[in-house]
């Protein structure tokens, strides 16, 4: 098929003398659904947040199968993400988790070479974002907390935050505005502190 | 995707299961080959102008949306396709060396010192 000109979608804007031995990395925005994730990662994204989804293939357990296929279910997951370039040879991508929050634990490729991550929890369903702190706590993903005031209240402290998820005195909890450039920007600033503390840097 | 391939012929590999639509695109294959290519890896078109007229439709919008140097989730969100089926796509233009792509660069868990300092001066300066 002959592609013309006219094939062309827009680009999402490349950042300007970007090379291709550019180090990127990449540091998640997780928590429970409508907690204010893609909220944050646009809060500092010198991009507005582009939409990706990757589909997930589910193998069923405990089916006698010979096939392999019937087994099977496929689901979508929805990542939106935004980019923060720090230079031309060193970029930052936030990739925040919405859609079927259940599934994205499946994605091993999304936690695979993560620099750290941001747990946004919101007090008023705190168990959301349980399931979070699991996930990096076992594959030993450094990882802060930051807790969303909604209408800038927010009835709790961080140490009753940190006693009701029970996470060790070392992971950093901060309240924050997920709205907030500045909050969000201090948030990755403590989480990359923590992340070279936590690897001894 | 390209006319000369021919893996083309072969529609369905192992992991395709249930026919899923956005696989149509890549003849229901849903491997790259040995390519790995991360969220964050960056691929890059060669001669877009040339190489975008020996393709199909989704593979020219790649190599035109990644004319400069980008993530795969960047082409992705791009030509608005899932990102399997773009990883695909793209590592037979890289095959076909339509595409260039950061090879051996997997995002590093604990980066050094040097690009940790970095991060965290240009998280200040933002």
């Amino acid at each position: 098929m002959v592609s013309a000109r006219s094939d062309r979608r827009t680009p999402p804007p490349a950042p300007s003398g970007l090379s291709l031995d550019a180090t990127t990395l990449k540091i998640l925005v997780s928590g429970g659904f409508g907690v204010g994730k893609t909220t944050m990662v646009g809060s500092v994204s010198e991009i507005v947040p582009l939409r990706t989804e990757e589909t997930i293939t589910e193998a069923s357990v405990g089916v006698d199968d010979l096939t392999g296929i019937e087994g099977k279910t496929t689901t979508t997951v929805a990542l939106d993400f935004g980019r923060i370039t720090i230079d031309a040879s060193l970029i930052l991508y936030l990739f925040g988790t919405p859609g079927q929050d259940r599934f994205w634990f499946m994605w091993d490729e999304l936690a695979s070479g993560a620099l750290g991550a941001v747990v946004l929890a919101d007090t008023r369903r705190l168990q959301s974002c349980f399931a979070a702190v699991d996930f990096f706590e076992r594959r030993g993903i450094p990882f802060v907390i930051g807790v969303n005031c909604f209408d800038g209240t927010q009835p709790y402290t961080a140490d009753e935050v940190r006693a009701a998820l029970d996470v060790p005195p070392h992971v950093p909890i901060q309240l924050c505005d997920a709205r907030e450039r500045d909050s969000t920007k201090r948030l990755l600033i403590n989480l990359v502190q923590h992340v070279m503390t936590q690897s001894g840097l | 995707m390209v006319a000369v391939d021919d893996s083309r012929k072969r529609w369905f590999d192992e992991a395709a299961g249930p026919v899923a639509r956005p696989y149509a695109v890549t003849g229901g294959r849903t491997r790259t080959g040995g390519i790995d290519l991360d969220l964050v890896t960056l691929v890059v078109s060669v001669e877009p102008t040339t190489h975008a007229q020996r393709v199909d439709t989704e593979s020219a919008q790649l190599l035109w949306v990644c004319e400069h140097p980008l993530s795969v989730a960047e082409a992705a969100a791009g030509v608005r396709l899932p990102l399997r089926v773009v990883k695909v796509l793209l590592s037979d233009l890289i095959r076909h060396r339509y595409m260039l792509y950061q090879t051996g660069l997997r995002p590093a868990s604990v980066p050094n010192l040097n690009t940790m300092q970095k991060v965290l001066d240009g998280l200040r300066a933002l």
